[in-house]
C-alpha cells in the first residue's frame, strides 16, 4: 500500500446555515482544547475546521458564492483579484490549510458535514467510485449504522473527499436527533481511521452504492422562470424509494399530477432540497449497485 | 327568536387583503399570492374586494426573511411616522408604503381584514394568530374556519401579551389575522402545507362573504392558546447556544409540558428540565428565525373565549 498513516480533516459550516456540522465541529474543537490542556497529548490524526465562518456568522448558505463549488482545479489555481468572491479567497485558504493531494503534511481525506431539507437520513457522498479509503469507510459505517451511499462523479475535488449529509433538517435549525446522528457518524468514521492507523486489516467485501444518473428541475414559467409545481405529495419525503415510470412526480398549482416519464425505474434523492431551487434541481435520480471493496492492510 | 339587540354590529368587511412574502423565504404565502396576482378568480367573492399583495418583494427576490430588518416587527408608531425616506431601512420604507395603501393603521379608512401568510419550521400545523381577545369578528371567523375544516385541526394562538406582542404588517387592518402553517423549511415549498393554507383561506373568504350578505353568527366559544412567555436556549458567555431542544419536546407543539419534563439537551448529552410552576403548552418550538430573537419556544395556557353574536351593521 502507498499510504502509511491517514490524516483526516472534518469540516463543518461549509454552508453556514447547515447547523449540525457547525455545532458538532465547535464542540469537537472545545473538547480537543480541553484534552490538549489537561493531558498535553500529541495532536491527533484529525484536523477540525469551520470552513465558512462568515456565512456561519450570518447563518446563510454562502456570502457571495457556494463554497462547495470553489474547489475545482481552475478556481484554486486561476488568477484572483481583490474583489473576488469571499468563498473563492476562502477556498484557497482552506486548500493551503488542508494541502493539495500528495503534498507533504496534506490531509488524506476531507469529511465535509452537511444537512439537507430532503428526507435522506444519514447519507455519505463520494466523488468517484474508486477511492479505496472512502469505500472502506463506507463499508465500516454500513455495517453499524443505517446509511445510504451516493457516488457523484460530477463534482471535481482536489483530494479524497466524502460528504456526510444528514436530513431532514431545515436550514438554520439544529434538531437534536439529527445532531446525534451526525455525531455518531463522525465518531464511526474517526474510529475507522484510528483502527487503520493502528494496523488493522480490513477485509474485502461490498458496499451498496447509488450512482447519480441525472437531476431534473421543476416545471417553470417560461417568462418569470418561477416554479409552477411542487414535488407531488406521493413523492415528498420518499428519498431512496424506487420511482417507476408513470409514478406521480409533481403537482401543479392547479392540482394536476405530472408523472415520471423515464423508461426505467430509478431511485430519487435530494427530493425538495431548499438550496437546489436556485440550481434548477427538484430531485436527483440514481441507479443502485454493489461495489467491490478490496482488502487493505496498513504497513510501514 | 330575534337576537338583533344582543348581536355586536360590525361594518361590512368589503376591503380584504392577503399578504404574502412578509418574510421572503416563507414560500406558501409567496407562491399563493403570486398565483392570485396573476389570476385572482379563486379569491373573489361577491361583495368583497380581495387584494393579494407581496409585502416584501426584495426579500422575496433574494429568498431571505428580510433585507435590513424584520418587516413583521416594523409597524411601530415610531417607524410609521419616521422621516428620512430613502435613508430609512428598506423594511421601514415598505411599512410606511403598506400603511399608506392599506391603512392608515387605527383610522376608519384602514382595510377591514388583512390575512398575513406565514410558514414556520415548527410543527404547529395550521395556526391562526389573533391579536385581541375582544375582536369578536375575528373570533367568529376562526370558529367558522375550525368547524369547516373539522376533523382537520386549526388552532388559535392569542398574542395579547403587552411585552411580547409585536407590530405586525397585518396590524394595519381593523381585523388582523395571522395564518401560520408548518412545519416547512424556509425556502422550500411543500405541497401539503401549500394546500392546507389554501383551504383555510377559502373558508375565511367564505365567512366574510356570508357575513357581508347579512348572515348572523350566533354567540360561540373558541378555545385559544394565550402566549405567556418566551423561553430562550441556554447560552454561554459569548451568546452561543449550548443546548438543543430536547428530542422529547421537539415537534411537541401544543402538547402539555409539565414541570420536570425534559426541555433541552446539551451538546454533550445532559438533559435540562422545565422548571416552571405549572403545566404549559409550548409552541413555536425550534423556529429557525427565532434563534436570533432569543426564543427556543413560547409558553401558552389554554383558555376559552366567548364571542358575542355578530351581524353586519
Amino acid at each position: 500500500m502507498l499510504q502509511c498513516y491517514i490524516y483526516i480533516a472534518v469540516c463543518g459550516g461549509t454552508h453556514g446555515n447547515e447547523l449540525s456540522g457547525v455545532y458538532l465541529v465547535r464542540e469537537l474543537l472545545k473538547a480537543k482544547d480541553i484534552v490538549m490542556e489537561e493531558e498535553r497529548e500529541e495532536p491527533a490524526s484529525v484536523l477540525m475546521v469551520l470552513a465558512n465562518p462568515r456565512a456561519m456568522q450570518q447563518c446563510r448558505r454562502y456570502v457571495d458564492t457556494d463554497l462547495n463549488r470553489c474547489f475545482t482545479h481552475a478556481t484554486l489555481n486561476g488568477p484572483i483579484s481583490d474583489s473576488a468572491p469571499y468563498e473563492m479567497t476562502r477556498s484557497r485558504e482552506l486548500n493551503a490549510m488542508l494541502g493539495p493531494k500528495g503534498s507533504p503534511g496534506a490531509v488524506d481525506l476531507v469529511c465535509d458535514l452537511h444537512n439537507t431539507t430532503a428526507n435522506m437520513g444519514l447519507c455519505l457522498i463520494a466523488y468517484s467510485d474508486c477511492d479505496w479509503i472512502c469505500l472502506h469507510i463506507f463499508k465500516h459505517l454500513q455495517l453499524s449504522l443505517a446509511c445510504w451511499i451516493i457516488c457523484d462523479a460530477c463534482l471535481l475535488k482536489n483530494t479524497f473527499s466524502v460528504a456526510m449529509e444528514i436530513g431532514p433538517q431545515p436550514h438554520g435549525v439544529v434538531r437534536s436527533n439529527i445532531y446525534t446522528a451526525m455525531k455518531d457518524g463522525v465518531q464511526h468514521m474517526l474510529d475507522w481511521v484510528r483502527l487503520f492507523n493502528s494496523g488493522t486489516i480490513f477485509e474485502a467485501g461490498f458496499v451498496d452504492v447509488f450512482t447519480i444518473v441525472k437531476n431534473i428541475d421543476y416545471p417553470r414559467d417560461s417568462e418569470t422562470h418561477n416554479i409552477t409545481a411542487t414535488i407531488h405529495p406521493q413523492l415528498q419525503d420518499r428519498d431512496f424509494l424506487l420511482l417507476h415510470p408513470d409514478d406521480a412526480l409533481f403537482q401543479t398549482f392547479s392540482g394536476e399530477t405530472l408523472r415520471y416519464k423515464g423508461n426505467e425505474p430509478l431511485y430519487p434523492f435530494f427530493v425538495n432540497e431548499c438550496a437546489y431551487y436556485e440550481k434548477g434541481i427538484a430531485l436527483g435520480f440514481g441507479k443502485h449497485s454493489e461495489t467491490d471493496v478490496n482488502y487493505i492492510l496498513f504497513c510501514c | 327568536m330575534s337576537s338583533y339587540s344582543s348581536s355586536a354590529r360590525f361594518d361590512e368587511a368589503r376591503r380584504v387583503a392577503i399578504f404574502g412574502g412578509t418574510h421572503g423565504n416563507e414560500m406558501s404565502g409567496v407562491t399563493l399570492v403570486n398565483l392570485w396576482v396573476k389570476n385572482g378568480s379563486e379569491i373573489q367573492r361577491k361583495m368583497v374586494d380581495t387584494k393579494p399583495f407581496i409585502t416584501n418583494p426584495r426579500a422575496v427576490e433574494k429568498c431571505t426573511r428580510y433585507v435590513d430588518t424584520d418587516l413583521n416587527r416594523a409597524f411601530t408608531p415610531e417607524n410609521l411616522s419616521a422621516l428620512g425616506e430613502g435613508d430609512l431601512p428598506y423594511e421601514v420604507q415598505r411599512a410606511q408604503e403598506i400603511n399608506r395603501i392599506f391603512g392608515p393603521k387605527g383610522s376608519p379608512e384602514a382595510y377591514d381584514v388583512i390575512f398575513d401568510l406565514h410558514n414556520t419550521t415548527s410543527n404547529m400545523g395550521c395556526t391562526l394568530i389573533l391579536e385581541s381577545s375582544k375582536d369578536y369578528f375575528n373570533l367568529q371567523m376562526m370558529n367558522y374556519i375550525k368547524k369547516a375544516i373539522d376533523p382537520a385541526s386549526c388552532l388559535v394562538l392569542l398574542n395579547e401579551h403587552p411585552l411580547l406582542k409585536y407590530s405586525t404588517s397585518r396590524s394595519v387592518a381593523k381585523h388582523p389575522v395571522g395564518l401560520e402553517v408548518g412545519p416547512q423549511p424556509q425556502g422550500v415549498l411543500r405541497s401539503n402545507i401549500f394546500e392546507a393554507m389554501r383551504v383555510i383561506l377559502k373558508h375565511a373568504l367564505d365567512f366574510i362573504e356570508l357575513f357581508n350578505e347579512g348572515v348572523e353568527f350566533p354567540t360561540c366559544t373558541v378555545e385559544v392558546f394565550r402566549v405567556l412567555e418566551r423561553i430562550d436556549y441556554p447560552r454561554d458567555a459569548n451568546g452561543n447556544i449550548i443546548a438543543m431542544v430536547h428530542p422529547n419536546l421537539q415537534d411537541g407543539d401544543w402538547e402539555p409540558l409539565n414541570p420536570g419534563d425534559p426541555m433541552f439537551l446539551t451538546f454533550d448529552g445532559k438533559t435540562l428540565h422545565y422548571q416552571g410552576s405549572g403545566t404549559i403548552y409550548p409552541t413555536f418550538i425550534n423556529e429557525a428565525a427565532y434563534y436570533e430573537k432569543q426564543q427556543a419556544f413560547v409558553t401558552t395556557r389554554r383558555e376559552t373565549l366567548v364571542a358575542s353574536a355578530i351581524r353586519k351593521a
